[in-house]
């Protein structure tokens, strides 16, 4: 199970990954691999402002249906219109072409509450 | 005991393989003071009596194949031919289940994808789920459907000349929900919206069979940001422009009338069905194609994350089952009758609706209010329509619903039906009927 | 098995499947703007679509030709008696909106119909007026709702709902205005009733619960848990798709649930058609009754009416109910009778514990006790092998798969009901079935993996089918 290590966590199995100012945010190996097949990415509309732990979108699998909440505060500035119409990037490459929305944060400090690689890690069994 | 295949002996047997003494040691659970040895109930009865007794029942209802029959208002008096029944009956497609099971359910799965193949094109819509429960509570959820779309705005515009058994079940519908149900008068075009309206409902005809075009109140609704819902006679489609062409976002429809018999009410058809940008939002079951492992093409029930069984208190409807059997018997009606004969049903039924307006229409005190029709269509009457009726049953003609049934301020309107299954000289009986009725 | 055409792919132009009288009035022209051009509906001769809907149905499995123990749906026999007294003319040809005076028929059977279920069910009155199960919980949620409206306690916004309920109850309370709180199930199978007490509150409207639950056991603190709730100020609503397990033998009313639906499709034989029509009653006790959802059938003197319940809800749908089932789940009453009706559930009772004995040994079943009319078991016999996939070969051993994957709260969940109405040699050929598979999953995994073999197509791509919708036939 693949961990990014530049990434921190929910416990929800979301990630936050810094890129310029910004935070690239999409789910982990774990999640997609618990998921199954994805096949739908219901995204927010680029502008839009979230706060950490509201929900950002939806993500489907055949079977189930997750909500996506926010690891930090932002306003979305990019959304990943590939994995709109190409949902299977999110299992192929979760943490590469499979990420979900980048957003500007408004309190980048809330990055730092989230668990890094190693106590997601051990959030999920895993070393 | 009907019904029950093992004997004494079997499930003495079976009850030593389970390790008790009595079926009763099973109930074991059930606190002793709660348990009932019987019900007040009679004993039950041989298949020949209990027929006996149904058929006794049925016999003191009137039968629409015995009398002139001119009544529509939601249910019609339409022709389901004999191939219908006789193919819906099967055991295979009678008694399967829900097909959860796609690989053993191929006749069922195929059937309903071929019923969304042919109600979306006869009402116009790229997509058509697989039914609700009736027309009027495909409207309901279709209200919701719009409101849901449409976040912030809280308005929802509707006929005042839609069926009150609709309006009824969309206010109960709505019981929870700070929704504002405005109803406007006459043609669409000219409802007022505002920035507060989510969605206008045309009825498409309306419940005194006005027939108003489509076209430009979607286009005003869609100019305010709202959506176009519009409840249509999926017949009148046949030969009508359809809801779909003419702009509209979700289209209901009552399918009664495309090969399900009238029963007292239901089972009936509810059509709902809606544009690509709003899928993710219809309620209900959907059959769609994909192949199978060794590439055969197959079906399936999809999108499944929008349901109960998935999404549970966050599904789009709480909706679990769909029509079944009654969507089947549509989709063998517009198999069976295809383009040319539901054309024709709808053809007849226009001509023989206007050739008795016509002659209505010359009785001394007769009018007909209603300028633009399909099937259905309003008079005012000289007497009470209520008397009108009473007088003309006794020669066996059921001219019409007097309004008065719904609306008690109205006791001068007679709302007439005609279909294919009236013939001329029924219409011509029913003008002569009608003039010696208001003498 | 031959792949069937689309009528689409089987149309030719100029035919037509059925014929009507040529048309004896003038000819009316369509008012101009409105007039259709184009139809696209396919055009088959009689012949064709005969054989294409027959073709189809014998790829269908069905109660008529497969054992079906689809757990919760209760697939017993749908007696052909239903489909004879249903056919009668005075019921096919009956408008809704004849006068009263011209449908006693059909109103004395609503009456009677009404009035039994609320005997079976040890409630003070009914409505048939919903179409389904989950249009009789919706309406029942609404009368509750309208019932706290009249205390002025609209405040209590929560539902509480077990773990193990079916998905349409949450559903019901979103579409009633509610929100939903999640009771946990205890080891013994049972609401547990500590976390009961824990979240009962003046927040809580009241409770949505399965008896027997979707387990098959017996919530044996019923009346507590009925007593806890009412104490709390809230009510109780019963999920009543279970009620094969009971009838005869417990009223669920006596218990204390206030307002509960029924299933026909299910405990009353009316068939399930391919997935409905369905008929769902629903009954209250003297302080919901009122706000049933109307109109119902009521008896005055020696005629019958159809009136508003004093403070209903409103109607559900248009008319009465999904009356031509009715008619069927009435001729099933009438054969069965109040003798019958316990014998139904004692042999259902019967049978899911006959079959539970002999599969538990192999497929493990998380509950120590007793089943009701269905058991869960868990599909975790062998590591790499998965309940789907258990499913999927029974398909090849002749027999329709069991519920799978619910309830949520046992993993690699099998559910199994076989209904009153199978002999005991069904039942001992399908639990052969099941250990035979087992073997299969030890010795031949890929058998299990790879199956259907012998079904009309193989595992189909449930995936692709989510990810490019194709809904209609696009030509």
């Amino acid at each position: 199970m693949a961990i990014d290590k530049n990434a921190r966590y929910l416990e929800s199995h979301e990630y936050a990954k810094p890129e310029g100012g910004n935070f690239v945010i999409g789910i982990s190996d774990h999640a997609q691999a618990e998921l199954g097949d994805v096949v739908f990415v219901e995204l927010p509309a680029v502008g839009k402002t979230i706060a950490k732990g509201a929900t950002f979108g939806t993500i489907e699998s055949v079977k189930a249906a997750s909500d996506l909440y926010m690891p930090v505060s932002g306003t979305v500035v990019e959304v990943n219109e590939a994995v709109k119409n190409d949902p299977a990037l999110v299992n192929k490459d979760c943490f590469g072409a499979g990420w979900l929305i980048k957003v500007a944060p408004s309190n980048p400090a809330e990055f730092d509450s989230l668990l890094d690689a190693s106590a997601y890690g051990k959030a999920i069994g895993e070393e | 005991m009907p019904f029950i295949p093992n004997t004494d002996a079997e499930r003495t047997e079976m009850l030593k393989t389970i390790g008790v003494e009595s079926v009763e040691e099973l109930f074991s659970d059930i606190p002793a003071h709660l348990r009932i040895q019987k019900l007040d109930l009679p004993d039950g009865v041989s298949e020949m009596e209990a027929l006996a007794a149904l058929d006794a029942l049925a016999e003191r209802n009137a039968q629409t194949t015995k009398m002139d029959w001119f009544v529509g208002a939601g249910a019609y008096n339409s022709y389901i031919p004999s191939l219908v029944p006789a193919l819906a009956s099967r055991g295979e497609f009678l008694t399967a289940y829900t097909p959860y099971q796609p690989e053993v359910s191929q006749g069922t799965l195929q059937a309903i994808f071929e019923y969304q193949s042919m109600a979306a094109k006869l009402l116009g819509m790229p997509v058509v789920n697989a039914s609700h429960y009736d027309g009027a509570t495909a409207l309901a959820e279709a209200v919701l459907m719009a409101w849901k779309a449409k976040e912030g705005r809280n308005r929802i515009l509707l006929p005042a000349d839609l069926h009150p058994e609709y309006a009824k079940v969309i206010a109960t519908y709505l019981t929870s929900f700070d929704i504002e149900l405005a109803r406007y008068d006459g043609d669409p075009e000219r409802a007022s919206l505002d920035e507060r309206t989510a969605a206008i409902v045309v009825a498409y005809p309306g419940f005194s069979g006005e027939v108003y075009p489509v076209e430009k109140a979607a286009a005003r609704a869609h100019a305010a940001g709202a959506l176009c819902i519009v409840q249509a006679d999926p017949v009148m489609c046949a030969i009508f422009k359809s809801p779909g062409e003419q702009g509209a976002d979700i289209v209901t429809a009552e399918g009664q009338s495309l090969g399900n018999p009238l029963n007292f009410g239901g089972p009936y058809l509810g059509m709902l069905g809606t544009t690509e940008a709003l899928l993710r939002r219809l309620p209900g079951r959907i059959a769609g194609e994909t192949k199978d492992k060794e590439g055969r093409r197959g079906f399936v029930l999809t999108l499944s994350t929008r349901e109960q069984h998935i999404r549970r208190e966050k599904a789009v409807s709480n909706i679990c089952s769909n029509q079944g059997l009654s969507m089947l018997q549509t989709c063998i009606y517009l198999a069976a009758l295809g383009k040319q004969g539901l054309r024709h049903v709808a053809k007849q039924s226009y001509d023989k609706a206007h050739y008795a307006a016509e002659l209505i229409g010359r009785i001394p005190g007769f009018r007909v209010a209603t300028k633009q029709f399909f099937r259905e269509f309003l008079v005012q009457t000289p007497k009470p329509a209520a008397d009108i009726a009473r007088a003309l049953a006794k020669k066996g003609i059921v001219p019409g619903l007097p309004v008065s049934r719904y609306f008690p301020d109205r006791p001068n309107e007679l709302l007439m039906c005609v279909t294919e299954m009236n013939s001329r000289p029924q219409i011509e009986r029913l003008a002569i009927a009608l003039k010696e009725a208001s003498k | 098995m031959r792949d069937e055409p689309l009528v689409y792919e089987l149309s030719r132009p100029g035919r037509i499947g059925c014929t009507l009288p040529r048309s004896d009035v003038p000819e009316y022209a369509l008012p101009e703007g409105l007039v259709r051009t184009e139809l696209d509906l396919p055009e088959l001769d009689e012949l064709t679509v005969v054989r294409h809907f027959t073709r189809l149905s014998q790829k269908n499995f069905s109660i008529d030709t497969e054992f079906y123990p689809l757990g919760s749906c209760t697939m017993k026999y749908n007696p052909k008696a239903n489909e004879a007294a249903a056919a009668h003319s005075g019921w096919k040809n009956l408008h809704p909106l004849v006068e009263p005076e011209h449908a006693q028929g059909a109103l004395e059977l609503l009456w009677r119909l009404q009035e039994a279920l609320q005997k079976i069910g040890g409630f003070a009155a009914a409505s048939l007026q919903p179409a389904a199960g989950a249009h009789g919980e919706f309406s029942g949620v609404l009368m509750i709702h309208a019932a706290l409206k009249d205390r002025g306690e609209l405040g209590r916004k929560k539902m509480l709902i077990p773990d193990s309920a079916h998905g349409t109850n949450p559903a019901s309370c979103t579409m009633a205005g509610f929100v939903t709180q999640t009771i946990p199930s205890g080891p013994d199978g049972n609401i547990d009733i500590a976390a009961l007490r824990a979240a009962l509150d003046d927040t809580v409207a009241g409770i949505m619960i399965t008896n027997p639950n979707t387990l098959g056991l017996f919530e044996t603190n019923i009346e507590e848990i009925c007593r806890l709730v009412h104490e709390a100020g809230g009510y109780v609503y019963g999920d009543g798709a279970n009620m094969n397990a009971l009838t005869g033998v417990f009223k669920p009313g006596s218990s204390g649930i206030d307002v509960m639906h029924f299933n026909l499709h299910k405990t009353f034989s009316t068939p399930h058609g391919g997935g409905g029509p369905g008929a769902g009653m629903i009954a209250a006790n003297e302080t919901l009754a009122p706000y049933l959802p109307g109109p119902v059938a009521v008896k005055r003197g020696e005629s019958y009416r159809l009136e508003m319940p004093a403070k209903s809800i409103g109607q559900v749908k248009a008319f009465y109910g999904n009356f031509g089932e009715l008619v069927r789940a009435y001729t099933y009453l009438l054969m069965t009778g109040g003798n019958g009706l316990r014998r139904v559930a004692e042999n259902a009772v019967l049978n899911a514990n006959y079959l539970k004995a002999l599969v538990e040994g192999v497929y493990p079943v998380p509950y120590k006790r007793h089943c009701m009319h269905e058991f869960v078991a868990k599909g975790t016999i062998v590591p790499g092998v998965h309940t789907l996939d258990i499913a999927k070969r029974l398909i090849d051993y002749g027999f329709h798969p069991p519920t799978i994957y619910f309830p949520l709260i046992v993993q690699e969940a099998l559910m199994i009901e076989p209904t009153e109405t199978e002999s005991k040699e069904t039942l001992d050929q399908y639990a052969d079935a099941m250990l035979k598979i087992a073997k299969e999953a030890a010795e031949q995994p890929e058998l299990l993996h790879d199956a259907p073999h012998n079904a009309p197509v193989a595992r189909l791509d449930e995936v692709m089918a989510a990810r490019c919708p194709i809904l209609c036939y696009r030509g």
